[in-house]
């Protein structure tokens, strides 16, 4: 099919609620909005598929084009292996001037080819198209034809060159590679058995497979192929022998999981491992799922035993927590993880969601937020200048978002958590849950806000001011606080409703904060936008 | 790409690069211009070039990069690029009221071809009253062609075309001098020259300023373009200045153009790292003010000389690999050669500039793929080179002193100082500490007499993976 043909059909999902929603009319266009020059933001289509592949860990992946796709941009996930590490190398045919002037293009990627094959004898390799390879005509998918006969091992066409769409796209176009090329190549290492299955669009950052791989282990239930974390090429391209597909992205990788359910009958569902109660349901689903499909009855059973337990005890690890989180005020700013999970689960310990992106979320998705949020405020985006203003005038006590938006939360003297795909910390699962409420609590009581919301002791001209700045006259109520820490809130302080949304660290520690109302809630408001800084 | 290949630079032709060295001409590019305040750099290609560039950025200096993008795809590529550009700047006019913005052309657009330049002109000319109060400026830095060096250089060689008045009486400023720093400047060493400069009682114009911009700010409001940087007036009276200073064989360009337009002499110092070229810089500000060298210079150069005499007996001897753009390659190699660290792997991104004539050692183009090779044949001791170094240096079990571009992960690649006597001091005790922290305790085996055969081996031999 032809790439223009490819990006019609996955745009033409059945298995998306959001585009079938939609008229036929608006559905050819596709759920891409048109970019606007001067006002866009957002990785290519190449570096979505690249996203959803680069995890299969034993493969090499080619990209194919001038310096920028792959210079610019390798190595820079924490997608963890357990094994092999030939996924990490940076590879890249590094077209010059000369080169696409010349035609060199494909002749120069057949060498390529044959140079990694030979150096690494991996089980396959991936070869991306870009802009320019697709602009001068370079038919990637005739050179890996021909160099998979050549050379005896699978290359396969990824034909997601940047220009043509979004990352979103991008990986969808990695699912409809796998269609085509990978999955139901190869039978898989181990007799299939009643209980594997497949995890979609699970990519292992920071290792948060290993966090949810042992629970179903511990039901008996194996994960065959990881599409694609951790995983190994041969378990992908046998991934038709599972009995269920768990699709964790949902607009990421819908096609695959339905195509598969069409082509080898393999039943899916849409889950989480964010928040408790959604790695419970994912546990619950894929037990139920399983059992249609042959597994022992008991398996159900013995998942709900083990949700309990799990469910207790992350419950009781999070319980120390409780008191310094309840009535935190979050801003969760993302794309990726999906919002209500993360939204239900902070309320569950008493933290308040003042806003909440649904910028990729399905309608249902936003239906479910309605339904968990008494008040929900959702933005598809906030642009920069809004956010700041609304962390500067201390709308929310933490950010939750990307990278992107970090610096937005840091200059504005605010606390913020990674919560995408360059993060640290594994998030996933019980355990992943209880970290992710352990590092909000050591980001909002960090000692340094206090420090560093604190104004030099000087004016703009450098004059030292003489009133002692302990006592500075005129200063908004978090540079006053932050400044006596030491001291006791005095008494106004202590009784002002959520206008001093940023108290001092050790006033909140020893649980003096009370509980804020409703009526004390702040609302975004744009317009209301007061003077920066004044809190 | 340029032709003409120094001498004893081997640039072999590959098909395939493994783990790149290189990062992008129009990443270069747009950072030059971030160096300038109230600026926004625009690359002018598809979003996805802006984002992994965006990213690359934030990850080096810890701070919100303001780039944009033309958002070109696959119908306007083949329709042609002029309206996205027009659409780009008025938006970005509208929206973030810029006084620059720096256009960076990316491979695609360079691919299908097209009269940038004259594009540009009608634009200028038909949007004049929308674009009042914005300066636009085009660099031509298609990314299958040279690096960060040929994209900052660039850039700095389009702004000074656009942006430097060219009086028709020239008069001079006695007490100013045009600093044309390198890409390879980190923001403290551009704050080390304005010290040095100002300390003869000089006033440096610098272009770029990122010391102004990606030092690390955090300023009272919202500023959706760069922090700070040289100001357009500043840019725009470089023709007035007594001198300029380029700091590396890459700023020889744009210093020549500057000549050529306003007469201004220029004096290029390939290097202000190694006590040696320091004196060169300081003899010059010296003689140019007709100043004494002030005492507190005079002490730091006292403490080079003295770290200097430390740091010799951990640096004699050493093998090093490095990898970087040709300007840093030199001034790393040229300097920790003057404390007898040897250079036996040096691997750059082109073959044209006259910088590796001078590095001490055979000189070839490549990838970290051939640096962890070579590495690994040569019996190196230390990788220097950036973070992406990070896999070989694991694989190896050799230690990897960071240095250019990409730095994510370590802190502080804003504030790292290289330049200067302090610089200088603080690059020898840098890679003296990595050796005395690689120091093993001797053992038996490691001294036995019978077990090795050439006389050299275990100075040579790999270190033990830790
Ligand atoms: S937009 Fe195109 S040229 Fe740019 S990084 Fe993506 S694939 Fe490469």
């Amino acid at each position: 099919m032809a790439l223009k043909d490819k990006i019609a059909d996955v745009f033409n999902e059945p298995g998306c609620d959001k585009n079938q929603a939609k008229s036929e009319k608006a559905r050819k266009k596709g759920c891409s909005k048109p970019l606007v020059p001067g006002a866009a933001a957002g990785g290519c289509a190449f570096d979505g598929a690249k996203i959803a592949l680069q995890p299969i860990t034993d493969v090499a992946h080619l990209v194919h084009g001038p310096l920028a796709c792959e210079g610019n941009g390798w190595d820079n996930r924490h997608a963890a292996s357990s094994g092999p590490t030939l996924y990490r190398l940076g590879m890249t045919t590094d077209l010059s001037e000369l080169d696409i002037v010349m035609g060199e293009g494909e002749k120069k990627l057949y060498r390529a080819v044959k140079e990694i094959a030979s150096r690494y004898a991996p089980p396959a390799i991936f070869v991306y198209q870009t802009c320019v390879t697709a602009l001068i005509g370079d038919d990637i998918e005739a050179v890996c034809k021909h160099a998979s006969e050549k050379l005896g091992l699978p290359v396969i066409p990824v034909n997601a060159p940047g220009f043509a769409g979004s990352k979103n796209l991008g990986n969808k176009l990695a699912g409809e590679t796998l269609l085509d090329y990978v999955i139901g190549t190869m039978e898989p290492e181990h007799e299939p058995g009643p209980t594997d299955i497949n995890i979609l669009g699970e990519y292992n950052l920071s290792g948060e497979l290993w966090q949810v791989k042992p629970l179903f282990e511990a039901l008996g239930i194996r994960i065959h192929a990881c599409i694609s974390g951790d995983a190994r090429y041969r378990e992908v391209a046998s991934a038709h022998r599972a009995s269920v597909n768990m699709m964790v992205c949902s607009a990421a990788l819908i096609n695959l999981a339905r195509k598969m359910q069409e082509r080898w009958d393999i039943p899916f569902f849409e889950g989480s491992f964010y928040g408790i109660a959604d790695t419970s349901d994912a546990l619950r689903q894929t037990a139920r799922l399983l059992v249609s499909r042959g597994a022992p009855d008991d398996l159900v059973e013995r998942t709900e035993l083990l949700i309990s337990r799990e469910e207790a005890r992350a419950w009781a690890r999070i319980e120390p927590y409780r008191k310094r989180l309840a009535g935190k005020r979050v801003l969760l700013y993302t794309g990726g993880v999906k919002s209500w999970s993360v939204v239900s689960a902070l309320q569950e310990i008493g933290m308040e969601i003042v806003g909440t992106s649904v910028r990729k979320s399905t309608e249902e998705d936003k239906a479910r937020i309605e339904t968990i949020m008494d008040d929900p405020h959702m933005y598809d985006a906030i642009p920069p200048r809004d956010m700041y203003r609304m962390l500067k005038d201390c709308e929310a006590d933490i950010m939750l978002s990307g990278g992107r938006t970090q610096f937005i939360a840091l200059k504005a003297k605010v606390p913020w958590l990674d919560i995408n795909q360059e993060r640290h910390f594994a998030y996933a699962g019980y355990d992943g849950m209880v970290e992710l409420v352990r590092q909000l609590a050591l980001a909002i009581h960090n000692p340094v806000w206090g420090h560093v919301r604190a104004p030099a002791p000087w004016d703009g001209e450098g004059r030292v001011s003489l009133a002692p700045p302990l006592r500075g006259e005129g200063q908004g109520e978090w540079q006053r606080q932050s400044r006596s820490q030491s001291a006791q809130p005095s008494e106004p302080l202590a009784a002002a409703p959520r206008v001093n949304p940023l108290p001092a660290p050790e006033a909140e520690a020893r649980g003096e904060q009370d509980q804020p109302s409703r009526a004390s809630k702040r609302r975004f408001a744009g317009h209301e936008a007061q003077d920066l800084g004044e809190c | 790409m340029s032709a003409s290949h120094a001498a004893n630079v081997a640039h072999p032709t590959k098909s395939l690069s493994v783990n790149p060295l290189k990062s992008s001409a129009p990443l270069g590019a747009a950072m030059a211009y971030l160096g300038v305040a109230d600026s926004i750099p625009l690359f002018h290609g598809s979003q996805g070039c802006t984002a992994f560039a965006l990213v690359l950025m934030v990850r080096h200096y810890k701070e919100s990069i303001p780039i944009q993008t033309t958002a070109m795809n696959e119908v306007s590529t083949i329709l042609g690029c002029a309206d996205h550009v027009e659409e780009a700047l008025l938006n970005l006019k509208a929206r973030v009221k810029p006084r620059l913005i720096g256009i960076c052309s990316t491979a695609l657009v360079e691919t299908r071809g097209e009269d940038m330049k004259g594009d540009l002109a009608l634009v200028r000319e038909r949007r004049k009253d929308e674009l009042a109060g914005t300066k636009v400026v085009l660099a031509s830095t298609p990314d299958f062609s040279g690096a960060l060096e040929e994209g900052w250089s660039k850039a700095v060689t389009a702004m000074i075309d656009e942006l430097v008045e060219r009086p028709a009486v020239r008069t001079t400023r006695l007490k100013h001098v045009n600093i044309l720093a390198g890409v390879h400047q980190t923001p403290a060493d551009v704050g080390q020259i304005r010290d040095l400069v100002e300390s003869f009682g000089l006033t440096p114009v610098i272009l770029p300023d990122i010391s102004g911009s990606l030092a690390g700010v955090v300023p009272d409001g919202w500023v959706p373009t760069s922090y700070g940087g040289v100001t357009l007036e500043e840019i725009a009276a470089m023709g007035a200045s007594r001198l300029t200073i380029a700091i590396g064989e890459h700023m020889r360009a744009p210093a020549a153009r500057l000549a050529d337009l306003t007469g201004v002499p220029i004096e290029v110092l390939d290097r202000i790292t190694g006590l040696s070229s320091v004196d060169r810089l300081v003899n010059l500000l010296s003689e140019i003010s007709g100043q004494p060298v002030p005492a507190r210079i005079r002490r730091r150069r006292d403490e080079l000389v003295d770290v200097m005499l430390d740091a010799h007996f951990h640096l004699g001897g050493k093998r090093l690999a490095i990898a970087a753009e040709p300007d840093l390659l030199y001034a790393l190699s040229a300097t920790l050669g003057e404390l007898g660290a040897e250079t036996v792997v040096a691997l750059t991104t082109g073959s044209s500039s006259p910088s590796l004539v001078k590095v001490p050692g055979p000189v070839a183009v490549g990838d970290l793929g051939d640096l962890e090779r070579l590495a690994g044949e040569r019996e190196a001791d230390l990788f220097v080179t950036h973070s992406h170094g990070r896999q070989a240096s694991e694989r190896l079990g050799l230690p990897l002193m960071r240095a250019g571009f990409p730095i994510f992960d370590r802190l502080g690649a804003q504030h790292r100082l290289l330049a200067g006597y302090e610089g200088t001091r603080n690059l020898f005790i840098e890679t003296a500490n990595i050796f005395l922290a690689e120091h093993h305790a001797p053992t038996p085996a490691a001294l036995a007499p019978l077990l090795t055969s050439t006389e050299d081996a275990h100075d040579h031999a790999p270190a033990q993976a830790h």
